[in-house]
């Protein structure tokens, strides 16, 4: 008999396929050509517009909504690039929410703001379906820098370096380019292989080789790059992920949620990806809301959320607390665990209450039991295979504004690297930025 | 990458885009930052004689016309010329100049129709090093009253005069900048082309009220509970300047003149046509005044995407393009035969084209129980109102009948030659088809 939601175990197939596909289609269904005229219509060109100041990247977002609005989404799209070459994808996975639209002076005005990142994927989705590459190398200037890490910021940073004249090698661990783009954001943000798509477009600016599996600490060191090249960039993001410390962590069926995501967005049969029918995410940030839902979408029955905090200090935005609502997950607030029950494998978890002082979480001493077949850990993850010799701050390799680290002709950016949110827009960010400061000092 | 450097008269700029002689060109601090934002050139706001400069109302000067959501289509302005000394001007001038040799910077003079007065004023603007100068034969409102601006710009022969003037006491290219408040636009064009003006300039702003304040009984802007007419500009007047540019580009006596196209233009777009209607380049003053600096940059990528696409290489590829195309009525063909067709997929029912067509046209257009509009073939005159008022773009097209096929309006198969009213049997005037 075909698997429900209330087969009980880890098992494939709780939803008929096509529920699943439908489940895992684009969020925010792209805009028209007529939605996306409205839509550019409500922005007032902004003088020193707030949304580009709040923007990461700094996209000019006032000048590219004007270029949809008069007819040249193309223009519009280059205008994104030039500041952010991974426009597309983050059209698609900012939590605008907090950042451009926040500050929308619509938002302000109305509680309605100009809807940036729907428009900024129209202006860039154009753009792409062309095929073309709307940029040209510089001259060559000879030299040479290796990347290590192919996610958002080695990829943005190798753009801007190789648009610089300088010929870039990318070292990538993984066996596909793309970092958490690929293995990471959630499914139903960019779904259809945009991923893949949209590095395949990157590349297309020439001067770019990727390296995959090789893997910094294993076949790579940081003092042969040092040698063979110019300079180093380092993004190798976050590889580790925090324990819970309670008691049954070792149980089966209870492991890591980006190892869970990584699992789903490769897979090419969401149908045959197994998934408990009681899920307990532990964790208040994006990863776990977006393994909450994805489990959700595939057909878990009852999927919860537990946080160690109140609500208002989830790291997950408001927005995204009610997409998880939405979707039937459970969120629960105060809890932390302390133990994972069952015969070998998860069957319980065992909660306890909490209250936070002065921002210290202490346990109540009352505990909760709730079902849990399966049980997802995220609650951060942690920077791994960081090269000795570089200074550290707050768990990761410190850095200057440019991406300096303490090493001389070393850079780092993205999540492994100090300072910014650990998004995918901020990523794009410090790669681009550190690229420039490398150009500097290498054409100097 | 298309290359928008434009020649217009000799004088060259990166771009075709000027800023008209306005508050944004008022004085150095502006014109700089406007050529930091990337104007490719600008008119200075109009300088006035030397002595005690005029004077400006201290309450408010602009008017407005909105539309959906605030959106602003009309201004009108009661500001006079430059309210600065002349001498502050000059020096402004001289040295923006200095510092910006790629960018053109043209100076817009209005002095009384003397010649005294011009021979006066010529020297020392050309002593700016400017890159030419633009008579104010135009603003319609305060200056008028004194004998200057549009009440020049509306007899001929003083148009003919001053240019004449001009020419005589300075050497570098004088473009006549013309009043749109007048019957006939061509007139005042010939007048200025006959005084040897270097080119025209069109349109200055036109005479209006915005509105009427309903509880002060009183025009706005409304100054202490009075109010003038004052000159519109803006989106709103863009169709009307495309008319006036269009006729003096093919009039037969003007035809192939230099041109700088003014009134309107807000996009790329707006002055792409105004272009392909003969303008050499273009001048604004209300985009700026709404968007600020800024909205150039979106010209600038804008034009040159088109030209891309186009494959336009430099804007001298399409300048005046559009210009043989614009005729008179009565060359049209009369057996060019369209009819309204409606996509049913993209229409969304609202039946704003049945109310038009129904209401105010021709009964084409039927509408079942379930509201599905069609347009009846025996019915339809092509006249397009239902495409212009249908909320879906491209929901509604014009489909030509190909000859032969049968206009069932007429019951008589679409003629494949040309015809127009020149010879119809209906003109009284027809000469014979043969
Ligand atoms: C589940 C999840 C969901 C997320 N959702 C969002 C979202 O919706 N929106 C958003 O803005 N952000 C989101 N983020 C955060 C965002 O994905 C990251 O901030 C961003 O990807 C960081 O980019 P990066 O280039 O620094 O690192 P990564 O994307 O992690 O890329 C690092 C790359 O380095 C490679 N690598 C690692 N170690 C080595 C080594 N030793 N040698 C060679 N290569 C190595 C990795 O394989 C990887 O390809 C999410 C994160 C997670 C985990
Ligand atoms: C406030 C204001 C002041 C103006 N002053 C002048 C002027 O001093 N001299 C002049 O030639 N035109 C003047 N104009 C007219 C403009 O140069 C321009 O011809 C007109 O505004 C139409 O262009 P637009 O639709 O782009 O605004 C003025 C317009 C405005 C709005
Ligand atoms: S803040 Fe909002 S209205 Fe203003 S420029 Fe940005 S998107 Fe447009
Ligand atoms: S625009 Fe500036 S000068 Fe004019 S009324 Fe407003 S604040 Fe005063
Ligand atoms: S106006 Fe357009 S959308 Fe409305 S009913 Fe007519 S065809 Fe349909």
């Amino acid at each position: 008999m075909a698997n429900s939601q209330t087969t009980p175990g880890i098992v494939p197939g709780r939803l008929p396929a096509d529920d699943i596909a439908r489940n895992f289609t684009d969020l925010h269904a792209p805009l028209a050509p007529h939605e996306a005229a409205v839509a550019a219509d409500r922005c007032y060109f902004c003088h020193d517009a707030p949304c580009m100041t709040a923007c990461p990247t700094s996209i000019d977002i006032p000048l590219f909504i004007r270029q949809i609005g008069t007819g040249t989404p193309e223009a519009a799209a280059k205008t994104i690039f030039n500041q952010n070459i991974l426009g597309g994808m983050c059209a698609r996975v900012c939590p605008t929410e907090t950042l451009c639209e926040e500050v929308c002076v619509r938002e302000t005005a109305e509680g309605a703001p100009v809807e940036i990142g729907r428009l900024q994927r129209f202006a860039t989705d154009r753009l792409m379906a062309k095929g073309v590459h709307p940029f040209e190398r510089a001259a060559a200037t000879g030299k040479r820098v290796a990347v290590v890490g192919a996610g958002p910021a080695g990829l943005s940073c190798a753009h801007r370096l190789a648009m610089l004249g300088h010929d870039v090698t990318i070292y990538e661990a993984r066996a596909k380019a793309g970092g958490l783009n690929e293995y990471g954001i959630a499914a139903y943000k960019t779904p259809d292989g945009f991923a893949q798509a949209e590095v395949d477009w990157l590349m297309q600016i020439g001067g770019i080789e990727i390296v995959e599996g090789k893997r910094l600490g294993e076949s790579l060191s940081l003092a042969g790059l040092q040698d063979d090249f110019d300079a180093v960039f380092l993004s190798i993001g976050l590889g580790g992920v925090n324990a819970l410390r309670a008691s049954g962590e070792d149980k089966a069926n209870v492991t890591d949620a980006v190892g869970f995501i990584a699992d789903l967005r490769q897979s090419s049969d969401l149908g045959a990806l197994p998934v408990g029918r009681d899920v307990v995410v532990i964790g208040g940030g994006m990863t776990a809301v977006d393994a909450a839902i994805q489990s959700r979408k595939l057909g878990a029955e009852n999927v919860t959320i537990v946080y160690r905090r109140g609500q208002e200090a989830m790291g997950a935005s408001r927005y995204e607390q009610d997409l998880a609502a939405q979707n039937g997950v459970r969120l629960m607030f105060n809890l932390r665990p302390v133990a994972v029950h069952g015969n070998g494998a998860a069957a319980e978890i065992e909660l306890e209450y909490t209250t936070v002082q002065d921002g210290t979480v202490t346990g109540t001493g009352e505990t909760l039991r709730l079902r849990a077949d399966q049980v997802f850990k995220a609650i951060g993850q942690t920077l791994t295979d960081a090269p000795e010799g570089l200074d550290l701050s707050g768990g990761k390799i410190a850095v200057t504004e440019a991406g300096r680290t303490s090493v001389a002709g070393v850079w780092a950016g993205g999540d492994c690297a100090s300072g910014g949110d650990d998004l995918t827009v901020t990523a794009v960010a410090e790669g681009r930025d550190a690229a420039m400061d490398m150009h500097a000092v290498l054409v100097g | 990458m298309a290359d928008l450097t434009t020649n217009f008269l000799g004088i060259t700029s990166p771009n075709p885009f000027w800023l008209a002689s306005a508050p944004p060109t008022d004085k150095e601090y502006n014109v700089r930052r406007a050529f930091e934002a990337g104007w490719g050139g600008v008119v200075w706001k109009t300088l006035g004689s030397e002595g005690p400069p005029v004077v400006n109302v201290n309450g408010p000067r602009y008017g407005a016309i909105y539309g959906a959501d605030r959106r602003l289509l009309g201004l009108n302005n009661i500001e006079l010329i430059t309210d600065r000394p002349l001498q502050t001007n000059l020096e402004e001038i001289t040295r923006v100049k200095r510092d910006y040799p790629d960018r053109a910077l043209i100076v817009s003079i209005m002095v009384p129709c003397e010649e005294e007065a011009w021979k006066a004023i010529l020297p020392m603007v050309e002593a700016t090093g400017a890159d030419g100068i633009e008579l104010n034969f135009g603003c319609p409102h305060g200056m008028a009253e004194r004998g200057m601006g549009s009440a020049v710009g509306q007899v001929p022969e003083y148009i003919t005069m001053v240019t004449e003037w001009c020419k005589q006491y300075y050497s570098k290219p004088v473009i006549v900048k013309l009043t749109p408040n007048i019957t006939d636009i061509r007139k005042p064009a010939q007048a200025a082309f006959k005084g040897n003006a270097d080119a025209v300039s069109l349109i200055n702003t036109i005479n209006s009220i915005t509105s009427v304040n309903l509880d002060l009984m009183a025009p706005e802007p409304t100054i202490d509970g009075k109010g003038t007419h004052g000159g519109y500009c803006g989106p709103a007047v863009k169709p009307i300047a495309l008319n006036m540019v269009a006729e003096i580009a093919r009039d037969a006596e003007t035809r192939g003149k230099p041109i700088s196209a003014i009134g309107g233009i807000t996009t790329w777009r707006d002055a792409a046509e105004f272009m392909v209607m003969g303008a050499g380049n273009v001048q604004v003053c209300t985009a700026a005044m709404t968007y600020g600096f800024k909205v150039v940059q979106e010209m600038i990528s804008g034009l040159s995407q088109w030209m891309d696409d186009k494959g336009y290489a430099a804007t001298s590829d399409f300048i005046g393009a559009g210009v043989p195309n614009v005729t008179d009525w009565q060359y049209l063909n009369l057996n060019y035969i369209t009819k309204a067709r409606i996509d049913q997929d993209a229409c969304i029912k609202c039946g704003r084209c049945y109310a038009a067509c129904e209401d105010t046209s021709h009964q084409a257009i039927s509408m079942s129980p379930d509201r599905v509009f069609e347009v009846q073939d025996d019915e339809c005159v092509a006249c397009n109102l239902c495409v212009d008022v249908c909320p879906v773009e491209n929901c509604i097209t014009m489909v030509e009948l190909q000859p032969g096929e049968m206009d069932k309006r007429t019951g008589k198969p679409v003629p494949s030659e040309y015809a127009n009213w020149t010879t119809h049997p209906n003109n009284p005037a027809a000469q014979a088809a043969e």
